[in-house]
């Protein structure tokens, strides 16, 4: 076993079933300190039944989810959020008709002066953050009072990554961030992943597309109808052996398929 | 140069107020061979009127950003005034409600009327959080409830000798100065504050917000407590003008507040809206009632010429929304 000091999060036989349809089955899954991984499988593998139970979206129906060496159960999303379990989904959490600093802030805005519900904000305060916290990951947003709904693909995950990223969280999951993403917003996004490697803040990235994972994280999880099929070290392996893992089936693929 | 891009939101809305205006000035030239504008009176009458409903706006222009909806506001005003006036009648009152509570400090039928809207509102948003039901089958039900509430209340009997103190804060440019304080209060509060900006986000995207830790449930009570507690306001000011309370009173006013709103460029969708938008919108309702009365058109043609403006209105707040999908 890992020192248990290292480890940030660990499930033991995590298992979902919906009805009859058992979606996980025993994952045995770590992540040390500072680790990026990333969970690949075909579609229903998976994948995004563990994110569900590991942020609290969902219960899981039994097995043991580990964070920081604790116990925990989680029974909804921001409880895994405050816990430190950052998840950013594909559009999910930005409301289109805030600005930037809305959208950073929203949940935890930064306050002139405290009064319950009616507390004054601190615009000039969040603004300036926003403009910190973005300059970081080196993303072109021309007018951070413009609304998020008016943003381009690009700049709207960036925004939510962004998010993620700046409340010093202890885990950040995410599910496809580039999928929807042009050439240049995808690079974008890969450098903020490599911004969050140099912080030392551990990830989960899952991703269909190998040649991404291959580029930014240390170790990829294969997952395959409902199990955890293999680990391996990304620089000790290659495309054959993880799409072989993934079908199930020896033999590889064509150097040219369009997978890898 | 004029950029559009650089005027504020409410510039168009303004204009529109402007033109109107304008129109009945020279229809009126025309028409009937008398200044529509430059009889101040009718001004004065013009902003009388729609402040009373224009409080009520304030409070629903909340409701409509959280992509709700409330259709009690009218009839909520009736209950609050009536329950709220049966508090402040003078001690000389002919056949009292409650003869033991005559001549009261003002303070106490100002404080149940808001009291009574605010439980009303209260009840709109718990049902409305909690039990999934839309906001317009929740409010639609206080509307009848809270009408026929009204006139259980008294047994349909109106309730008048009304003591003077209290009818006071009806007279002159009360109304007026209370609808002008309310919109800028809430005004500061949506731009300014926590609440205002959770509103937005509400109604923006709402599980966006659940996931950002904002107490969606408690958020949505509290704006509609508030827009109750306006309708309540409003019902005061109402019969403290009027000097007396009917369980009739304010019927229609919910539509005239939400057309006001929507005039105002407040989104039906939720996410966007301003007060002041809002404000503009109370007045140009009030401009084309009383301009329609001045050319002494049938008030029935008024009702025909408020609903396609207000049809019109949300066509444009739906292909806004359009351009907006597909700008994303």
């Amino acid at each position: 076993m890992n020192n248990q000091d290292d480890i940030i999060l660990r499930t033991e036989n995590l298992t979902k079933r919906y009805g009859g349809v058992h979606a996980l089955e025993d994952a045995n899954f770590t992540l040390k300190k500072g680790e990026h991984v990333a969970i690949v499988g075909d579609n229903g593998a998976g994948k995004s039944t563990f994110v569900r139970q590991i942020t609290g979206v969902e219960q899981p129906s039994s097995g043991d989810i580990f964070f920081e060496g604790k116990r925990v159960e989680f029974n909804s999303p921001l409880e895994a959020r405050e816990a430190g379990i950052e998840s950013v989904f594909q559009d999910l959490a930005l409301c289109n008709d805030l600005d930037v600093p809305s959208n950073l802030f929203l949940g935890r805005e930064e306050l002139l002066f405290k009064f319950g519900p009616f507390s004054i904000l601190d615009e000039k305060k969040m603004m300036k953050k926003a403009k910190e916290v973005l300059e970081r990951t080196a993303i072109k947003i021309p007018n951070l009072s413009n609304h998020v709904g008016d943003m381009s693909g690009g700049q709207r995950q960036c925004v939510a990554i962004s998010r993620s990223a700046s409340f010093a969280s202890k885990l950040i999951i995410m599910d496809e961030p580039t999928a929807a993403l042009g050439v240049q917003e995808t690079t974008q996004v890969e450098n903020i992943i490599r911004g969050l490697k140099e912080q030392g803040v551990p990830l989960i990235l899952i991703s269909h597309n190998l040649r991404q994972v291959f580029n930014l994280v240390d170790k990829i999880w294969v997952f395959r109808r409902g199990r955890i099929v293999g680990e391996v070290i990304a620089s000790e392996t290659d495309g054959n052996e993880i799409v072989s893992m993934i079908t199930g089936m020896q033999g590889g693929v064509h150097e040219k398929a369009s997978y890898i | 140069m004029f950029k559009r891009e650089n005027l504020p939101a409410e510039a168009s809305i303004f204009a529109v107020f402007i033109g109107i205006a304008v129109l009945f000035e020279i229809l009126g030239w025309f028409v009937v061979g008398k200044s529509f504008l430059g009889n101040v009176q009718r001004l004065e009458i013009i902003i009388l009127q729609v402040s009373i409903f224009g409080i009520i706006a304030v409070g629903v222009t909340q409701v409509i950003i959280t992509s709700g909806i409330d259709l009690s506001g009218g009839a909520v005003l009736a209950l609050s005034a009536m329950v709220a006036a049966s508090f402040a009648q003078s001690v000389d009152a002919f056949a009292p409600i409650f003869p033991q509570f005559l001549g009261l400090p003002i303070i106490i039928p100002i404080a149940i009327g808001l009291g009574v809207g605010a439980a009303c509102g209260w009840i709109n948003g718990s049902i409305t959080a909690y039990t999934g039901i839309p906001p317009f089958i929740a409010t639609l039900g206080m509307l009848v409830t809270a009408r026929a509430v009204a006139v259980i209340y008294t047994e349909g009997q109106p309730v008048y000798s009304l003591s003077e103190s209290f009818t006071a804060i009806g007279s002159g440019a009360w109304p007026v100065l209370v609808f002008f304080v309310v919109a800028v209060i809430f005004h500061l509060l949506l731009k300014h504050t926590v609440y205002g900006k959770h509103t937005y986000a509400i109604g923006s995207n709402e599980k966006a917000a659940r996931v950002a830790g904002i107490n969606v449930r408690r958020h949505k009570i509290m704006v509609y407590t508030i827009a109750g507690s306006l309708s309540g306001l409003a019902g005061v000011v109402m019969c403290a003008r009027a000097t007396i309370a009917q369980s009739g009173m304010g019927t229609m006013y919910e539509l005239d507040a939400i057309s006001a709103v929507v005039i105002g460029g407040t989104s039906l969708f939720g996410g966007r809206g301003r007060i002041s938008g809002t404000v503009i919108g109370v007045c140009i309702l009030g401009v084309i009632t009383s301009g329609f009365t001045f050319l002494r058109i049938d008030f029935y043609y008024q009702e025909i010429v408020k609903g396609m403006i207000i049809v019109g209105a949300v066509m444009l707040d739906q292909r806004r929304q359009a351009q907006q999908r597909l700008r994303a």
